[in-house]
C-alpha cells in the first residue's frame, strides 16, 4: 500500500461514480412512490356503460346522469330550439367541431347521433364546472342576443344548445360528447360507441 | 433555584445541549432595531396562528374521517356531539384566515420598508415559500369538509393544471388519482394537509428565521443598524430581542386574540367570508352551486384567471401573479429602502398595487358579468405593471436624505396633546337644559370645523404624496 499520496483524480472518479449510481438508484425508487398516486386498478375499473331510457324525457326536459363521476346531460330539443343552431355559427369560437371531443359519429351541426336527443357531458372544458341550463330567450343576466344554452357559473363561459362555445370565452372548447349508442328508440347506453 | 443540585442538572445539560448559545444568538443577544412600529407585530403573531393550526387540527384529526362517504358527516359530529368540538374547528377555520391577513400585512409590511432588499433576499424567498405552503394547505384543508364549495373548488383548481400543455391532463389525472375528484383525491389531500405540508412549514419558518437572524432586522427607516456599531460590537441603535421586543409582542398577541375571539365566538362564519354557506350542503358531483368562489385570500388571484380569456394564458396569468412576487428583490433595484425616504412615485404606485389587491379581491367574490371582467381586466394590468414597470418608474423616483441613524416614534403620550387638540378643532360645546332643570355640556359635531379638518387631512395626504 502506497501512504505516500493521495490520487486525486481517482477519488474524484470514485465520488463521481457513487453520485451516478446514487442518482439513478433515487430515480427507481421515485417509480411506486409516484405511481401508486396514479388511478387505483378499481378506480380505473369502475367506468362502466350506463343505460337510460328516454321513453320520459318530455321535450325541452334535462336530465343527469353520473357516469364515471361524471355528471351525462341528456336533452330533448325541440325542432325550434334546433333552429338556433345554424344562425349562430359566426359568434362561435369552434362551429364544426374541429378542436372539440365527439364520437365521430356525432361530428355533426347538431353534435348528436339524432338531433332532438342532445348527450353530453356536463362539465366546462375550462375548469370542469357544471354549467347550468338556460334554455330562456334573452333573459336579462345573459343578454338579449342568448339564443338558449348553457351557462357555467363560475367563470362565464357560454355554450349555444349544441354545447358549442362562443368566441372569447374561458373555455377553449365546446363541451365533449361521450361515446353513446342507441340499443333501440327509446333507450341509450352510455360509454359505448355505436 | 440556586441549590448545588439544580445547578449540576444545568451544567449536565449545557454541557451536552448548546441551550444558553441558542438562547443568547436568538432572543436574549439578538440586537434588533430599536424603532419597530405596529407592523413588526405580524411575524410573531403569524408563529402564534401556525401554533395555534397544529394544535387544533391535531384535536381535529382525533375526530374527523377522511373518507368520502362519511367526511362531510363526521365534521358535523365534532361541531354538534363532539365536547368543544365546535370550539376547536372554528378555532381552525377562523385560524385559517387569520393566517392569510396577518401574512398579507406581514408581506405589506415588507413592500412598505423594502425589507426584501439586499442583503434579506432569502428571507424573502423563504417567505414566500411559506406563503405557497399555505395556499396549499389552505385549498387542500378546504377539501376536507366534503361540501359543495369544497368540492367545486377542488375541481376547478386541480383542472388548473390540465391547462398546461402535453403533461396537463396526466398531471391533474395524477393529482387527483381518478377521472372526477373522489374518495382517492379526498384521501391523499388529508394526507397531504396534515403530514407532508406541515413539515415542510415547519422547515420554511426555520429556514425564514434563520436567514433574518443571519442578516438582522429591517426597520421602518430602512437603514442597517450593524453599520453603526459600539465599542462593545453591538449595534448603537439596536436593542435585545428579549426582553423588549417578547414583551411588546405581547402586547400585539393581547389585541390579537381580541378580534380573534370576536369573530370565533360571535360570526364564525363571518357571513360567508370564513366558511361559506354552499359548504354545509354535502358535495354533489352532478351539481355546481349557482355561485361559485374561492375563499377570499385567493380572490384577487381568482379574478386574475377570470380576466384572461383564454384558458392556459389564464393559468399563466394566475401563476404569475404570485411567481412575481419572488422577483421583487430584484425588480426594486433602487439603494433607499423604506417608503419614508422614497418620493411620490413608488408611493403613487403602491397605492394603485393596494386598490388592485382589493379591487380584484372584491372582483373575485362577484359573478362573472362583462363589465366585472373589464374591471378585472384593468385591475390585473395594474398588478402587473406595479411589479414589472417598477425598474423603469422608478428611475423618475425622487428620494430624500436617508438618516445615519435610526429616527424614534413619538411616544404615545407625547401625541395626546394633538389629539385633545383635533377633538376639540372638530367639536363644539352646547349647553342643553333637561326636562328636570339640569344643564349639560354636550359636545357636538362642528361643521365648519369637521369642514376644515378634512380640507387639512387631504392637504397632508396630497403633501406626502408628492
Amino acid at each position: 500500500m502506497n501512504n505516500s499520496g493521495v490520487d486525486k483524480t481517482r477519488r474524484q472518479f470514485l465520488t463521481n461514480a457513487l453520485t451516478v449510481v446514487g442518482a439513478v438508484g433515487t430515480g427507481f425508487v421515485a417509480v411506486p412512490f409516484l405511481s401508486q398516486m396514479q388511478p387505483s386498478v378499481k378506480a380505473k375499473a369502475t367506468g362502466a356503460p350506463v343505460q337510460v331510457s328516454l321513453s320520459k324525457l318530455e321535450p325541452g326536459q334535462l336530465i343527469r346522469v353520473e357516469w364515471r363521476g361524471k355528471p351525462v346531460w341528456i336533452l330533448n330539443r325541440t325542432k325550434a330550439v334546433l333552429s338556433t343552431l345554424a344562425p349562430l355559427e359566426s359568434e362561435l369560437s369552434d362551429p364544426n367541431s374541429t378542436e372539440s371531443i365527439q364520437p365521430p359519429a356525432a361530428k355533426n351541426a347538431t353534435r348528436s347521433l339524432k338531433p332532438e336527443v342532445f348527450v353530453a357531458i356536463g362539465l366546462c372544458t375550462h375548469l370542469g364546472c357544471s354549467p347550468t341550463y338556460r334554455p330562456e330567450i334573452a333573459p336579462t343576466d345573459l343578454g338579449k342576443d342568448w339564443q338558449g344554452g348553457f351557462f357555467c357559473p363560475c367563470h362565464g363561459s357560454k355554450f349555444d344548445i349544441a354545447g358549442r362555445v362562443y368566441s372569447s370565452m374561458p373555455a377553449p372548447t365546446n363541451l365533449e360528447i361521450p361515446p353513446y349508442r342507441y340499443i333501440d328508440d327509446n333507450t341509450i347506453v352510455i360509454g359505448e360507441n355505436a | 433555584m440556586n441549590s448545588p443540585r439544580f445547578n449540576n442538572f444545568v451544567n449536565w445539560i449545557l454541557a451536552r445541549f448548546p441551550l444558553t448559545k441558542v438562547w443568547n444568538e436568538h432572543l436574549a443577544e439578538y440586537y434588533a432595531p430599536k424603532n419597530f412600529n405596529f407592523w413588526y407585530f405580524f411575524g410573531s403573531l403569524a408563529l402564534l396562528v401556525l401554533v395555534n393550526q397544529f394544535a387544533t387540527g391535531i384535536m381535529l384529526t382525533i375526530n374527523y374521517k377522511p373518507d368520502a362517504a362519511l367526511a362531510f358527516d363526521s365534521v358535523e359530529y365534532i361541531m354538534r356531539d363532539v365536547d368543544w368540538g365546535w370550539l376547536i374547528r372554528y378555532m381552525h377555520s377562523t385560524g385559517a384566515s387569520a393566517f392569510f391577513i396577518v401574512v398579507y400585512l406581514h408581506m405589506f409590511r415588507g413592500l412598505l420598508y423594502g425589507s426584501f432588499k439586499k442583503p434579506r433576499e432569502l428571507v424573502w424567498i423563504f417567505g414566500m415559500l411559506i406563503y405557497l405552503c399555505l395556499m396549499a394547505e389552505a385549498f387542500m384543508g378546504y377539501l376536507l369538509p366534503w361540501g359543495q364549495m369544497s368540492y367545486w373548488g377542488a375541481q376547478v383548481i386541480i383542472s388548473l393544471f390540465s391547462a398546461i400543455p402535453i403533461i396537463g391532463e396526466d398531471l391533474s389525472l395524477w393529482i387527483r388519482g381518478d377521472y372526477v375528484v373522489a374518495d382517492a383525491t379526498l384521501n391523499r389531500f388529508f394526507a397531504f394537509h396534515v403530514a407532508a405540508i406541515p413539515l415542510v412549514l415547519v422547515l420554511l419558518v426555520f429556514l425564514h428565521i434563520v436567514a433574518l437572524h443571519q442578516v438582522g432586522s429591517n426597520n421602518p427607516d430602512g437603514i442597517e443598524i450593524k453599520e453603526n456599531k459600539g465599542p462593545d460590537g453591538i449595534p448603537v441603535d439596536g436593542i435585545p430581542f428579549h426582553p423588549y421586543y417578547t414583551v411588546k409582542d405581547i402586547v400585539g398577541v393581547s389585541v390579537f386574540i381580541f378580534f380573534f375571539a370576536v369573530v370565533l365566538f360571535y360570526m364564525p362564519e363571518l357571513e360567508g367570508y370564513f366558511l361559506e354557506h354552499a359548504n354545509f350542503i354535502p358535495a354533489d358531483p352532478l351539481q355546481t352551486p349557482e355561485h361559485i368562489a374561492p375563499l377570499w385570500y385567493f380572490t384577487p388571484f381568482y379574478a386574475i384567471l377570470r380576466a384572461v380569456p383564454d384558458k392556459f394564458a389564464g393559468v399563466l396569468a394566475m401563476g404569475g401573479a404570485i411567481f412575481v412576487l419572488f422577483l421583487l428583490p430584484w425588480l426594486d433595484t433602487v439603494k433607499v429602502k423604506s417608503i419614508r425616504y422614497r418620493g411620490g412615485i413608488y408611493k403613487k404606485a403602491l397605492f394603485l398595487f393596494v386598490i388592485s389587491f382589493f379591487g380584484l379581491g372584491y372582483l373575485g367574490m362577484q359573478a362573472p358579468t362583462p363589465s366585472a371582467t373589464i374591471a378585472a381586466r384593468v385591475l390585473t394590468v395594474i398588478y402587473f405593471s406595479f411589479f414589472l414597470l417598477m425598474p423603469i418608474y422608478m428611475r423618475w423616483e425622487k428620494f430624500k436624505t436617508v438618516p445615519k441613524h435610526l429616527t424614534s416614534n413619538d411616544s404615545l403620550g407625547s401625541k395626546i396633546p394633538l389629539i385633545k387638540q383635533a377633538v376639540s378643532d372638530i367639536t363644539q360645546d352646547t349647553v342643553v337644559t333637561t326636562k328636570s332643570g339640569k344643564t349639560l355640556h354636550l359636545k357636538t359635531p362642528n361643521p365648519s370645523g369637521l369642514r376644515n379638518a378634512s380640507v387639512d387631512l387631504a392637504k397632508k395626504m396630497k403633501d406626502s404624496l408628492d
